[in-house]
């Protein structure tokens, strides 16, 4: 077959893919960068070139801080969070205890569920008074708390909805990871008389690690791109105490309509996910041990 | 028997099991009340009386039928034009040598960080051009090209060793013949895997249905609760408890049953 011909069929094989990546990630995007250059069109007024104004704006936006603020503190809280139950559970159900079917199962099955349902569960589990949070922490004595209406507890209260739907998630890529664990490893550690401490410190995690870095990447990206529990369960609210990124994003596009504005925050979070690829390429790649 | 061999600690099973119950509640709360009259919503009571009446309430209340319908046809067009469109790909990926290879490989993998699901504003600008809004197409469209399939599919189809392609092309087999006879069938589980983590997936989804559909004929199941929750019920969490278990049942039976396949399927889809 001559090269040409090859090159020919290579593209023909290609095209369907090409065009529907560059309609929907690649085009949208360089015109996301665009669009924050200027303004928004309304009615008869077209789009004005206007440089960094929304930028300056963005700057300037308490609310945009605010969002920035509760998706790092976010992030910061699930991720640890769910990616070391994850090992726990990962690591119970890896053990021989009795009924560890069952317990996969507890573990795995909030993976399985919508979001959207999710949502609904946790909000009824939350409700002031009669919810099952408040009815249990009665019996303790301790008073009706409207968890997602006050700002001092709204935004941990979606982190736990967030842990109870990711966890079971990771745990599965955990438990592929230390069934490939040879056995000859933990023997070796018996002989030399390591207790189960020390193996799992410095056996079992450090052959864990590309898994760790797999979930961390899927779970910086979750924490950035997941906000359905938002929509149902607060807006936002109270007071923009649960603004995520994606969430003001689409407040500002679908309910303001202000196209300009929303493009320039989507430019934010692009820029944040560029360098998140790049801390995976250049930093941790490096550090971590493949045997 | 070894230390660090020995079967695990009454503590440790005591502490699995209570981590294992906490994380089963709140679902086991969904289901009770969802199962029993709205007086005992919130009242325990092992001889409460059962009964179906919330999900006929929830049934009826909203159109469910037509968004369960709505959400089969959207994960079906998703799932097949997945499969074809990156089978083609990775198929050019993993056998063809051609300019700007690498290149093309990269910018297909930058979809693995930038979703459609994050660029909403432009994405409904572009259904909005193509007149697509409200429609069933416009939900499946973006999701068709996936870098994640095309990756995993690439991976798969450089392990097929190149003889048995030789001999299919000695037998007289064309490129996509080739692809169809000796690609295809090999990488099944792959296929199998990816089908299962590729309707999960699309069949929670939320955020861009929401946004591009604005009617009973379109509205996925997700949507079409999200709407029936939030709105003038008037709050009856058994009714609101029926229609989410509704919702997610489902994925959540076809998981109960065939849970091996879930389980490694993820898990086959994770490594890479």
């Amino acid at each position: 077959m001559s090269r040409l011909r090859t090159s020919i069929h290579a593209s023909l094989l290609l095209l369907p893919a090409v065009v529907l990546l560059a309609a929907f990630t690649h085009v949208p995007a360089v015109r996301t960068f665009i669009g924050a250059l200027y303004t928004t069109p309304r009615g008869k007024r077209p789009a004005v070139f206007v440089g960094l104004d929304n930028y300056r704006q963005l700057l300037d936006d308490p609310v945009f801080w605010q969002a920035m603020a509760n998706n790092v503190w976010y992030a910061a809280l699930t991720i640890p969070l769910s990616v070391v139950l994850a090992l726990v559970m990962a690591l119970a159900v890896d053990a021989r205890l009795p009924g560890r079917a069952a317990l996969r199962m507890a573990y795995f099955t909030p993976t399985v569920l919508p979001m959207i349902a999710v949502a609904n569960i946790w909000l009824f589990f939350y409700t002031p008074g009669y919810g099952l949070l408040d009815q249990v922490l009665g019996l303790f004595g301790l008073p009706e708390t409207n968890w997602l209406g006050s700002r001092d507890s709204a935004l941990y209260a979606v982190i736990a909805v967030a842990v109870w739907k990711e966890a079971g998630f990771f745990m599965i890529f955990y438990l592929a990871a230390l069934q490939t664990i040879p056995h000859d490893l933990r023997e070796a550690a018996a002989i030399e008389g390591a207790s189960r401490f020390t193996f799992f410190r410095r056996v079992t995690l450090p052959l864990l690690m590309p898994t760790t870095l797999f979930v961390l990447v899927n779970a910086v990206i979750g924490a950035f791109r997941l906000v359905d529990h938002i929509v149902v369960m607060t807006r936002g609210g109270p007071d923009n105490a649960t603004a995520l990124l994606l969430y003001y994003i689409y407040e500002i596009g679908f309910r303001f309509w202000d196209s300009a504005y929303a493009a320039t925050l989507t430019t934010v979070l692009l820029a944040i996910l560029a360098v998140l690829a790049a801390v995976q390429f250049l930093f941790l790649e490096r550090r971590i041990h493949y045997r | 028997m070894s230390i660090a061999d020995r079967p695990p600690g009454p503590i440790e099973t005591i502490g699995a099991w209570l981590l294992g119950l906490l994380w089963i509640l709140p679902l086991a709360y969904a289901v009770w009340t969802a199962f029993h009259p709205s007086a005992y919503a919130t009242r325990f009571d092992l001889l409460a009386p059962l009964t179906l009446e919330n999900f006929v309430a929830a049934w009826q209340a909203a159109p469910f039928g037509r968004y369960l319908f709505n959400t089969t046809v959207i994960v079906t067009m998703v799932l097949a034009g997945q499969f074809l469109v990156c089978t083609l790909a990775a198929y050019a990926f993993a056998r063809y040598r051609f300019p700007g290879q690498s290149l093309l490989f990269a910018l297909v993998l930058m979809q693995l960080m930038v979703m459609p699901d994050i660029l909403i504003v432009e994405n409904y600008r572009t259904m909005f051009a193509l007149g697509l809004v409200d429609t069933l197409g416009a939900v499946a469209l973006p999701y068709m090209a996936s870098a994640f399939g095309i990756f995993l599919l690439r991976q798969t189809f450089m392990t097929v060793p190149k003889e048995l392609e030789e001999a299919a092309i000695v037998e007289g087999c064309s490129s996509l013949g080739v692809l169809w006879r000796v690609y295809v069938p090999l990488a099944r589980p792959v296929f199998v895997a990816y089908g299962l983590v590729s309707v999960s997936y699309h069949w929670n989804n939320f955020l861009w249905p929401l946004i591009v559909t604005n009617s009973v004929e379109t509205r996925p199941l997700t949507v079409g609760l999200a709407v029936f929750s939030s709105t003038d019920q008037g709050i009856d969490w058994s009714i609101i408890s029926a229609a989410t278990l509704m919702t997610a049942a489902p994925l959540l039976v076809a998981f109960l049953i065939f849970q091996r396949a879930f389980v490694q399927s993820f898990m086959r889809a994770g490594i890479r």
